[in-house]
Parts: C-alpha cells; sequence; structure tokens
C-alpha cells in the first residue's frame, strides 16, 4: 500500500511501487491537469509539487511519494487566483496549453527560491520544454508574477 | 487536387437562407469528469453541447444572452477558438464577454450537406478561407434578431438597430436582448441576405484580444484528447514495427497475459495492442511482449543511402515547375554560382503525443481526440469499425500541438480497431518513443542552384533542382503522374526575385520513410536554401545582403515594406563586434510574407547562440494582434529547433531518435528575443499566420553565421557543423 496527501486529501492505493507518480495522479485520482509529455523527465510536463519541490512525476516512482504531501496545478488554487496563473493570464502565455500545467507549477516552486530572479537564473531554472515556442512569454510572466508576489508580501 | 483544395467558388450567401433548427450533434454518452471549475470564457470540453436557440450552423443563443459560437477549424494553439469567433461577432455585434467558441460537429457537417464549408486546419488556411463565410453568418443572424424585434414591435426593421446584444427602436426607445430575441429570429427567413463589412469598417477584428482558451489552460481544465475518462474505460499501448511498411510475423500473448491488470492482446495494423485497466500496466507489458517482425526489404536501408539517393536523383529525370528565357544560354556566360544544400527527414514531435479513446457499440461509433482533420478523422472510423459515416460522432479535443501531424489520425485506426475487439471504451495512447518513431515526417531533400552574375552584380540565369520525398504519394492522396507537387517547389516555383532567366524542376522521391506536412510544409526546407542561396549570390556580387534582395525585389511594394522595416528595426547598418553577425532573410507563403533578422553570436569554440530576431509581416489584415505575434514567435521557435537541432535519422530502415534526449528542442536558456512588427498591406490581401514565421528563420540564422563565421552552412542541421575558429 501507498498512501500520500494530495491537493489537500489523503488517498490510499494497491499499486505496484514502481508505478511512475504521474499515472497514479492521472489514471487513478483523474487528475488529468498533469500530462505525459516524454516518460524520461525531459519535458517536465508531468511537474508537479513534491513536499514544496517541483518533481517530473513521470520519473518518480510512487513507492517514493510514500507519506509525502503533493499539490498537482488542480491543487493550485481553486479559481486562477494564485499570483503565477495570474501573470500567466495577463502575458497569454498558453498557444496549445498542454504544457502549461508543468510550466506554471515549475515556475511557483522556481519563485520559492528565486523571489527576485534575473534572466539568467530563469534560463538556468525553467528548463521544461514548450513546442509551441512560448518562452519570451513564460520568461515575462515569470517577472511580472515575481513582482505580484513582492506586492503582496507573500510566499508564492 | 489535394483534399486541401477547397472549391470556394460555389459558397455564395444563398447558403444562409436555409434555416437549420436541427438538434446539434452532441455527447452520445455520459462523461465521467472531475468537477470543474466554471471557466469564464468557454467549458473546457471544447465539443459541442450547447442548448439554446440555433439562429444558424455556427450561432446559437441562450435565454441568458450567452452567444456560442461554433468553430471548424481546431485549435491546437494557433488561436482559432478566439479569431475566428472575433469574426462571426464582428457581425453579430454581441457583447463579447458572451461568447462561449465550441466545436462543430463533423458529424453534423457530414448529415447537414457539408454545412461547415471546411473543417480541415492546415495551410493556415482559417481565417483567409473562412472569413468571408464567417462574417456572413454572423451578419444574417444579425439581421434576423432585427427582423425578430421588429415583427414584435410592429415597427420597419429600418428603424431598428442592433450592437451590444441588444436590438433597440430609438424612436420609441424599446429594445430587446439578443436572449429574448433568439427563438424568433431563428424562424425568420430573409429574402435577401445582408451585404458584410468591408475592413474600413471593423470594430472587433484588429483588436489584441485575450483568447478565450486561456483560464482553462491556467489549472488543468482545459480538455485534450490524452485526458478524456470513460464509464468502464480500458487503456491501450502499442507496439508497431520499428521498420516503416513491417509487419507482425507473430507475438506471444501468454507472456503477458498473466500480469496484473492485462486485458487483452490485440492486433493492430502493423504492430500489436496491449489493453490493461491502466495505462502504465499496458504500457509495461507490451514493452515484454515478444513480437517477431517482418521487417522487408528496408530494413537495409540508412539515411545516408538516402542522401546519396537525393543527391543522384539530381542528375536524372526532372519535371519543370517554372520556366522563363533560356537558362541554359545565361548560365553560360557571366560568373557562375552553384551550390547544394540538403535537409534531413523532421519529426513534428507535439508535446501531446498521439492517442485516441473510442467507444464501438454494435453500428455506432464515438472517437474523442485531437484532430486537425476531423472530416477524415470521421471516415478513418466508420472505415476501422466498418460502419456507416453517418453514425461516428467525433469529439475533437484541444490539441496538444498538431503542426501538420495530426491532419492524418494513424492512432484513431488503432483505438477504433481494439475498442471493437474488446467491445468497452478504450483509450490508446502512444509512448513519445512511438510517437516519435511513426510519424509522418518532413521529407529529406537535396536542392541544387546554379546561377550566373552579369557584370554588373546582378543574376542573369537561375537554375534551381530539387529533389524530395512526395507527400501526396505517401498519404496516397490526389495525382502526381506529372512529377509535380505544389508541396515539393513552394518558395521555389514561385520566388519573387528578379533573376533573370529562370528554371525550377523537381524530382519527386520516395522512401519507405512516410512523408507529411510540416509546420510551412515545403517551404520548410526550401526559403533555407534558397535565402541561403540568394546570400551567396549577395557575396559573390559584392553586394550587401539587404540591399541586393532589395535591388531584385524592385516593384514589389509588399516584400520591400517588409524587408525595409526588418532592415530599420535591426539597425542593419550598424556593426556587429567580432564574432557577431546578423542575417537577413524573406520569404512568402500561405499569402503571407514574412522577413526576418537574425542576430547570432559565435565563441572562439565555435558555441552557438541566436541573440535576437526581428521579424516583419504582411498578412494584409489582421484579426487579431496579439495572436499574430504569438504565431510569428511560435513559428521562429518551431524552425529555430529544427535549424539547430532537428534530425531525424534512419539506421536499418528504422528512426534512431525516440525522445527529447536525443531530438532536442530549443528551451528557454536557447529562446533568442523576438520582436515582431506588422507591414500591412492591406487591400485584397488575407494571408494566413500559423506557419509563415517559420520558413525564414534557418537562412536568418545560417546568413547570420556567414556574416560571423564566413562559414556557409548548406546542410541542416547546425549542431552537426563546426563553428570553431572564425575569422575576427
Amino acid at each position: 500500500m501507498v498512501a500520500f496527501t494530495i491537493n489537500g486529501s489523503r488517498q490510499k492505493f494497491d499499486i505496484e511501487p514502481e508505478t511512475p507518480l504521474l499515472w497514479v495522479i492521472r489514471d487513478e485520482l483523474g487528475l488529468t491537469g498533469t500530462k505525459y509529455g516524454c516518460g524520461i523527465a525531459q519535458c517536465g510536463a508531468c511537474t508537479v509539487h513534491v513536499d514544496g519541490k517541483a518533481v517530473r512525476s513521470c520519473s518518480m516512482q510512487v513507492g517514493d511519494a510514500d507519506g509525502a504531501t503533493i499539490v498537482t496545478i488542480e491543487g493550485l488554487s481553486p479559481d486562477n487566483s494564485h499570483p503565477v496563473q495570474q501573470a500567466w493570464l495577463a502575458e497569454d502565455v498558453p498557444q496549445c496549453g498542454y504544457c502549461q500545467s508543468g510550466q506554471i507549477m515549475a515556475a511557483v516552486a522556481f519563485l520559492n527560491e528565486h523571489p527576485e530572479p534575473t534572466d539568467a537564473d530563469i534560463d538556468d531554472g525553467l528548463t521544461n520544454i514548450c513546442r509551441c515556442g512560448t518562452y519570451m512569454r513564460i520568461r515575462a510572466a515569470i517577472h511580472r508574477a515575481a513582482a505580484i508576489l513582492k506586492d503582496n508580501g507573500d510566499a508564492p | 487536387m489535394s483534399p486541401f483544395d477547397t472549391d470556394f467558388a460555389n459558397i455564395s450567401r444563398r447558403r444562409f437562407l436555409v434555416v437549420s433548427l436541427s438538434a446539434a450533434g452532441g455527447l452520445a454518452i455520459g462523461l465521467a469528469l472531475p468537477d470543474l471549475a466554471d471557466a469564464a470564457t468557454m467549458s473546457p470540453e471544447p465539443w459541442t453541447q450547447a442548448n439554446g436557440n440555433e439562429i444558424n450552423a455556427w450561432i446559437l443563443i441562450e435565454p441568458d444572452d450567452t452567444v456560442v459560437i461554433r468553430v471548424a477549424q481546431s485549435e491546437m494553439g494557433e488561436g482559432v477558438f478566439t479569431a475566428l469567433p472575433m469574426i462571426v461577432a464582428e457581425e453579430l455585434g454581441c457583447d463579447w464577454n458572451k461568447v462561449r467558441a465550441e466545436y462543430a460537429s463533423a458529424n453534423r457537417n457530414l448529415r447537414e450537406n457539408n454545412v461547415y464549408v471546411r473543417m480541415l486546419t492546415g495551410e493556415s488556411s482559417a481565417v483567409r478561407h473562412s472569413r468571408e463565410f464567417l462574417q456572413q453568418a454572423g451578419a444574417s443572424a444579425r439581421v434576423r434578431l432585427i427582423q425578430a424585434a421588429a415583427t414584435r414591435w410592429g415597427v420597419a426593421a429600418d428603424d431598428c438597430a442592433a450592437g451590444d446584444s441588444r436590438v433597440t427602436h430609438a424612436a420609441s426607445g424599446r429594445s430587446l436582448s439578443y436572449g429574448e430575441l433568439a427563438a424568433e429570429a431563428a424562424k425568420v427567413k430573409l429574402a435577401l441576405e445582408p451585404a458584410i463589412k468591408t475592413p474600413d469598417q471593423y470594430t472587433l477584428i484588429g483588436q489584441p484580444l485575450g483568447r478565450l482558451d486561456t483560464p482553462s489552460k491556467l489549472n488543468g481544465t482545459a480538455r485534450f484528447g490524452i485526458d478524456i475518462r470513460l464509464p468502464d474505460m480500458l487503456y491501450t499501448a502499442v507496439v508497431t514495427c520499428p521498420v516503416f511498411g513491417g509487419t507482425v510475423k507473430s507475438y506471444d500473448a501468454k507472456a503477458v497475459e498473466g500480469r496484473r491488470g492485462v486485458k487483452a492482446v490485440v492486433p493492430v495494423p502493423g504492430g500489436v495492442a496491449v489493453v490493461a485497466d491502466r495505462f502504465w500496466r499496458a504500457k509495461e507489458a507490451v514493452a515484454a511482449l515478444p513480437v517477431t517482425w517482418d521487417e522487408g526489404t528496408a530494413a537495409g536501408t540508412d539515411s545516408t543511402q538516402f542522401a546519396e539517393a537525393y543527391r543522384a536523383a539530381l542528375n536524372g529525370k526532372a519535371a519543370t515547375a517554372r520556366k522563363e528565357g533560356d537558362v541554359v544560354k545565361a548560365l553560360a556566360e557571366g560568373k557562375k554560382v552553384e551550390a547544394l544544400y540538403e535537409v534531413p527527414h523532421l519529426a513534428h514531435a507535439p508535446m501531446e503525443p498521439l492517442n485516441c479513446t473510442a467507444h464501438v457499440q454494435g453500428d455506432k461509433v464515438d472517437v474523442w481526440l485531437g484532430t486537425q482533420y476531423p472530416e477524415m478523422a470521421l471516415q478513418l472510423a466508420a472505415k476501422a469499425a466498418s460502419v456507416r459515416p453517418e453514425n461516428v460522432q467525433v469529439h475533437n479535443c484541444f490539441l496538444g500541438g498538431g503542426f501538420g501531424r495530426r491532419a492524418v489520425n494513424d492512432e484513431l485506426v488503432q483505438a477504433v480497431t481494439v475498442a471493437k475487439a474488446v467491445g468497452k471504451p478504450v483509450k490508446l495512447v502512444w509512448t513519445r518513443e512511438e510517437d516519435m518513431r511513426h510519424d509522418r515526417y518532413r521529407p529529406q531533400a537535396a536542392i541544387h542552384f546554379e546561377a550566373a552574375l552579369g557584370a554588373d552584380g546582378e543574376p542573369t540565369g537561375l537554375r534551381v533542382r530539387t529533389a524530395v520525398g512526395s507527400i501526396l504519394r505517401s498519404l496516397g492522396w490526389g495525382n502526381t503522374d506529372d512529377g509535380l507537387e505544389p508541396a515539393a517547389v513552394e518558395g521555389l516555383a514561385n520566388q519573387p526575385y528578379r533573376v533573370g532567366a529562370l528554371d525550377v524542376s523537381c524530382v519527386l522521391k520516395n522512401t519507405h520513410v512516410p512523408v507529411m506536412f510540416w509546420r510551412s510544409v515545403g517551404s520548410s526546407q526550401n526559403a533555407f536554401a534558397m535565402e541561403s542561396f540568394i546570400d551567396e549570390l549577395a557575396y559573390a556580387a559584392g553586394e550587401d545582403p539587404y540591399r541586393f534582395r532589395r535591388k531584385l525585389l524592385a516593384g514589389k511594394g509588399d516584400f520591400l515594406d517588409v524587408l525595409d522595416k526588418i532592415a530599420e528595426k535591426s539597425d542593419w547598418d550598424k556593426p556587429m563586434p567580432p564574432g557577431k553577425g546578423r542575417g537577413i532573410a524573406i520569404h512568402e507563403s500561405f499569402g503571407t510574407i514574412v522577413g526576418e533578422v537574425a542576430e547570432v553570436a559565435v565563441s572562439p569554440k565555435g558555441e552557438l547562440r541566436v541573440e535576437r530576431v526581428i521579424a516583419a509581416v504582411d498578412c494584409g489584415h489582421v484579426v487579431n494582434p496579439r495572436t499574430v505575434e504569438m504565431q510569428i514567435e511560435s513559428g521562429i521557435v518551431y524552425g529555430l529547433s529544427a535549424a539547430l537541432f532537428g534530425e531525424i535519422t534512419i539506421e536499418k530502415g528504422a528512426v534512431v531518435q525516440g525522445n527529447f534526449d536525443d531530438y532536442p528542442v530549443v528551451r528557454l536558456a536557447d529562446m533568442p528575443r523576438i520582436e515582431t512588427h506588422l507591414a500591412l498591406s492591406g487591400g485584397s490581401k488575407w494571408g494566413g499566420i500559423g506557419e509563415p514565421g517559420t520558413p525564414p528563420i534557418a537562412p536568418a540564422v545560417c546568413n547570420a553565421i556567414f556574416a560571423a563565421t564566413g562559414k556557409r552552412i548548406r546542410r541542416l542541421p547546425i549542431k552537426d557543423v563546426d563553428l570553431s575558429g572564425q575569422r575576427s
């Protein structure tokens, strides 16, 4: 058995412990906002927070998430009100949108560690792939989110 | 004629005289979906589900004034779910904040005599090929809403006005909302359809509006094909022969049948599928399934052989695409310049790997997927399940990238085959590796140029010949018996420069590797070759590449405006420091001219960085300038990934690359600053925008590398070229 807390809800599974966390989130829990893109931690479409850190859930075995606290895109805010979502909306970042859950979750974790990021910090810290090429808007949205967070005096 | 050609001549205003009150083709069975937060502007599930009063096939108005606008093209990031409703709403006169978009039904289109005219998304054509009839649909609805109000009030329609979702009668001060009038408006028949607005009358078109689909793409609710969940649904993973065209000789189902969750092992065209209660279990089982393949004769081939074959084909029989003047004579004199350009196969690699959910119930079939071609998806499903096309519902979802790949849905055929075999709804998902190794690729090509320059440095003749895979032959579409295919020579046969005598020819040559439309199609390779070679001619003539192009484009105002705009915005004449260079390229595709200046830095060790790209666009008119900017950025990044890294190689008949570790793409750290400027010529020009940003970036970057290092890149990708030890 594997148990963890996800988006505030306690969940327990009878499942092979080597199953990637991604497929537990998508297929067992039906939280389909977290996407499958590559399965080898290359693209970041599956990014979630495990105990506050950004994790590529396609490459974490669910057995290693036993006892963890997990947040997915669905758990970020009920109404797109998180500062990073607001910044993404203001910059109209998504095109096809498939990678954006992962981009947003990666950005939230990144801003926790870099509240006033430089462009070089963003280059180093945000390595998720977007085939639509929304990178310029992602960069602008991260700067905007940092400004909102600073104004709010919030932690992301 | 390819299936992409549509006869627009018979689309008249008359078709809107027919009032359709038929029920919308809807969701046939219930979906088990988690609770969804209300999206402000549209449902996260894009398929048809509205209820209300349908004014015509495109417009449905609910009692609360919500206007549902049906979109017949696919939302794959290019913004049609915003741009096309803007066109309808421009004429309808409704409050934009009350607009919701949803997909038109392919089934209805089939049953109702092609009511949506065209449902394919390709050729950057959504706006330019549907604008007029979408405006007409909006105008027709507006006039009928006015007529309904006038009838109710007993006044002349001419004394009433419509706007902001209300019809008003100024003389009496009365007004009614669209929602209050919709039921009556749906029954109004017009003797004559209204005229549509001309561009100078637009108020909504041209505004930089936010996308309707953005909110649902920020919180995980936007429904992509891969997200579909149905009651009792099973999951499927598939393996197909690594060598294209190969078949299954044998497999040992027993080896995996006892695994946890495995329900069935089912043969599919070219491979085998494993069905399980969870995707991961299906995927692990299919990886463990012993399969023996009959790989066929292509198993001995590789990309090096193909490259030699394409080069050799250039010396064979070619079909003439365009011929002007006596090229033989021209090339016998003057200063000769000659070059061979080569490009590899490319994968589309959309972020969402191909997938399809299918449910076959008796003689009825439902499929959920992201498709660029719902009409063909419907036919493919009907054939795979052996049912009548009228019995198929295609529930198009948001597409996690398309770029051409989702125009032919191989995954759908597999999913329907499996769903029919197991009698339950089935979600079939390709792994990234399956997606990359069973793509239909951008063709490999070799393109040869010969030109002569006169004493004044002006070209006196140009001969271009391309040897390239035929997309139509690969797909089995259309007739190429004359050896010509428009895509093969696009950007060459219609090259815009004054070059003296001209001879453009092509050799279509296919291997066993399937090829297809890849964002900007033939222009993706031909612009690289043509714009690099024009640069070579400029240097051979001792002229500045911008001014040389300017001279050869004399009299073509739209090209010159674009060219001048990028020269001005890039400070073209300002010298670059050592190790840096600027390159320019301009190309017309899908009715739009895009010019780009790339600025690159190359270190002494040969490390390349594309620092900045200045783009200018002439698409004639703009529906949503924000979308145009986003699509130019997107097209540049897509083309830059290919130019820098893109290469699918074949060994032993199979694709080597499998994932983003060996098929790298541009990431944030590689990203240049992109500036997009409009240079609109207006008039009757309505150009596409999804693809035209892609073709100029490869030559702009390669021309910049030449300016920085003196190294001319004639074979892509750039990563394979040693750029170290450049001149100062």
